[in-house]
């Protein structure tokens, strides 16, 4: 935990510098992560390419194993060795980001790109005090003395609510119940002004009072500071509330995409179909929930063409022999044969182009 | 549910409480003269299930409800009030010999099918056990023959009893755990929290199956968890709870068409729905408070926006209030025939707001929302 001294950074000299106008925040292009195991190579991820626009809030959902924590861990390189960005490039204001140094990843981390993680016990440090953590995070990333960062860092905490920051400012991760450490660590990714947030599951270990209490707090710092935030979560509701767009994720791959009302209220990939469909609501009174027989495939047995086909109730041939792009669906894009517009016409295209 | 099972109670918990003792150890005790310390996880805890039907009980963690479920199984003795199944009493005849005929007739499924499943047994031994420990099948032969029928009865094949739990992923577990709940012919299934571990598509499937064996079966479910659309697919009544207590129990209909209690309309609140896309929403404001130290009178009062000094002072009871008593030349069509079609079966509700009427029901909303900035 204490502070380094920074090696000036070799990487960022040769860095390739686009200054393209009105540029995504954020552009991720045929992104494939992979792990080498003994038994062969597994793709996690594959071909995953989307874009956030600066103020943006992406939803990323999906089941578990569908590739999206991987997607966030490979954005803000904290792949776990042996995960490996094969291919592909992420792209974060003009900068390649992707093939850094790990001391020019390190400063991007929390300066440019803020995290917040599912468990908020263990993003905390339990032998500091939550001031500790704040002041050397502010520190880290900005030129600011220890007075200046300790009144910074109370600041921060009265505005993710936190009553008494003054006071609580002293007190240790283990002092604070769940929701109030999930606060102290929207804090810390807020310490240093970042322009994006990668949330994964933010929400995921709180209960549902609480769990509201911090999407709104998310929603509205997101919208004072224009920070962009990509949202990984498994629960389409948390979704719904709080993201612009969303993307779905299935097998490693982006199977819809589109915005968070168009998705939701007509979802256009059958495996989109069939997940809200799954969804039990408050609002209607179906006798049995819509049903996707089956799983979702095991790394080691992604089926060829499209991966959904087995579990798919509109496969047809191509299905099974080709793998489909994303393709223009209504508003959303859709990663499905149904919507290719003739035999050979309909090119594969990029999101966010 | 049909009318002829409409006064049928299977389960009647009346009064029900379960202390835990977690004081210090003794030695640090006396030394630090620190206080015994005694945590009441289930506090006057009285609801009724009948036969055929689906309780489902809410609450946020720590409110006590998967305690319910243990002292109901007997995990658990009680340390108050009595639990009487099908007419006999479970504190007495889980002293005597009637604890094996109580457990055959009464299943657990546990949240979590990574924990609840013996690694090293094969499936077949896992669903023959209770076939076993209960001798209602004789015969090697026989035991795998019923083995089979419970696996497709849950929509796994025979030949998956010869594999070990770790070959299956979640959501077939589960499916083994209710194959070996099954397997003693049970009436009564207590479910804590079963899809919670669950990708929600394979909660699906595990939430149509449950109800495809209630049907064909004729069980009765106690069906536990926080997720309260979950529990409104597939509970016909349901129960809140709240730091120990219930704090209102009533019809599916009625309670999620017109909660009563301020906490239940918060919860309500609280969930992220997925037909407000883009709404904002009005979150619970506070937490709940430490179980060691509740506060005293209505537990909810710390948070509630209609608590007085009443509320402050006195723990409010249970209390029906007949649909009737709701103001029902208010609200949408749907709401006043969901009131109708529930009419003569009361909610019961703890509050003394509600008592007095200060909680006028159709301004209970806007009154969160007041409260949430």
């Amino acid at each position: 935990m204490s502070r380094e001294n920074v090696k000036p950074d070799r990487g960022r000299a040769t860095e390739a510098k686009r200054t393209v106008e009105g540029q995504p925040l954020l552009d991720v292009r045929h992104l494939r992560v992979e792990f080498p195991t003994r038994r062969g190579v597994l793709t996690a991820v594959d071909g995953v390419s989307f874009a956030i626009a600066p103020g943006e809030v992406l939803g990323v959902v999906g089941e578990s194993g569908a590739g999206k924590s991987l997607t966030g861990a490979a954005i803000i390189g904290l792949l776990e060795p042996p995960g490996r960005i094969a291919a592909g490039e992420i792209w974060l204001e003009g900068t390649r980001i992707d093939r850094l140094h790990y001391d020019a990843m390190r400063r991007i981390r929390g300066r440019r790109i803020g995290a917040i993680f599912q468990d908020p016990l263990t993003s905390l440090d339990p032998l500091y005090s939550i001031g500790r953590q704040l002041i050397e995070t502010i520190r880290t990333h900005l030129d600011v003395g220890e007075a200046a960062a300790r009144k910074r860092a109370i600041e921060l905490l009265q505005e993710v609510g936190i009553p008494g920051a003054a006071r609580r400012i002293d007190h240790y991760p283990h002092q604070f119940s769940g929701g109030m450490r999930q606060r102290v660590v929207i804090a810390l990714a807020l310490a240093a002004e970042p322009r994006l947030i990668i949330a994964d599951e933010p929400t995921t270990a709180l209960d549902v009072s609480i769990q509201a209490q911090i999407i709104t707090l998310l929603k509205r710092l997101c919208r004072d500071h224009g920070t962009a935030v990509m949202l990984i979560t498994h629960d389409m509701g948390v979704i719904a509330e709080t993201a612009d767009r969303v993307a779905v994720m299935y097998a490693g791959r982006i199977v819809e995409i589109g915005p968070v009302a168009d998705v939701i209220r007509a979802p256009r990939h059958p495996y989109t179909i069939g997940l809200m469909g799954s969804i039990p609501a408050l609002a209607d009174e179906r006798e049995r929930l819509v049903q996707i027989d089956g799983t979702m495939p095991r790394l080691t047995a992604i089926p060829a063409g499209c991966p959904f086909h087995p579990r798919c109730p509109r496969a047809f041939a191509r299905c099974v022999e080709e793998r489909p792009d994303l393709l223009d669906a209504g508003v959303s894009r859709a990663a499905c044969w149904l919507y290719a517009r003739d035999e050979h016409g309909v090119a594969p295209t990029e999101v966010g182009s | 549910m049909s009318a002829a099972t409409e006064r049928d109670v299977l389960l009647h918990v009346a009064h029900a409480s379960k202390t835990f003792d977690v004081s210090l150890p003794w030695l640090t005790r006396v030394v630090g003269r620190k206080p015994r310390q005694l945590l009441r996880a289930v506090d006057d805890v009285t609801f009724d299930i009948r036969r055929g039907e689906t309780l489902g009980l809410v609450g946020e963690s720590g409110c006590g409800k998967s305690t319910v479920a243990r002292l109901i199984v007997g995990l658990y003795r009680l340390s108050a009030g009595t639990i009487v199944y099908d007419g006999q009493d479970v504190g007495e005849l889980a002293a005597g010999k009637g604890q094996r005929r109580l457990r055959r007739r009464l299943q657990m499924i546990f949240q979590d099918p990574y924990a609840s499943l013996n690694p090293r047994w094969r499936v077949v031994d896992i669903v023959a056990e209770p076939i076993r420990a209960h001798r209602l099948v004789h015969g090697q032969r026989a035991i795998r023959e019923r083995v089979a029928e419970l696996l497709a009865q849950v929509g796994l094949a025979a030949a998956d009893g010869h594999k070990y739990p770790h070959q299956f992923s979640g959501g077939q577990r589960q499916r083994i755990s209710i194959a070996r709940a099954l397997a003693s012919q049970p009436e009564f299934l207590v479910c804590d929290e079963p899809t919670s571990a669950l990708d929600v598509s394979v909660q699906a499937q595990v939430l149509n199956l449950m109800r495809d064996l209630q049907r064909a079966l004729g069980l009765t479910y106690l069906f536990i968890s926080h997720n309260l659309a979950v529990v409104h697919h597939i509970a016909d009544r349901v129960g809140v709870m709240y730091l120990g207590r219930i704090v209102e129990i009533a019809d599916k209909e009625a309670l999620f068409a017109r909660p009563l209690h301020p906490y239940t309309r918060m919860l309500l609140d609280a969930i992220p729905d997925i037909a407000m896309a883009g709404k904002a929403r009005t979150p619970v404001a506070g937490e709940v408070p430490n179980p060691l130290s509740p506060p005293p009178g209505c537990p909810f009062h710390p948070r509630c926006p209609y608590a007085n000094e009443r509320c402050r002072m006195e723990t409010p009871a249970l209390r029906a209030y007949e649909p009737e008593m709701r103001d029902e030349s208010r609200g949408t069509r749907d709401e006043r025939a969901a009131a109708a079609r529930v009419a003569g079966r009361p909610s019961l509700v703890a509050c003394h707001a509600v008592e007095e009427r200060r909680i006028p029901i159709e301004r209970i909303q806007a009154a969160s929302a007041l409260n949430a900035t």
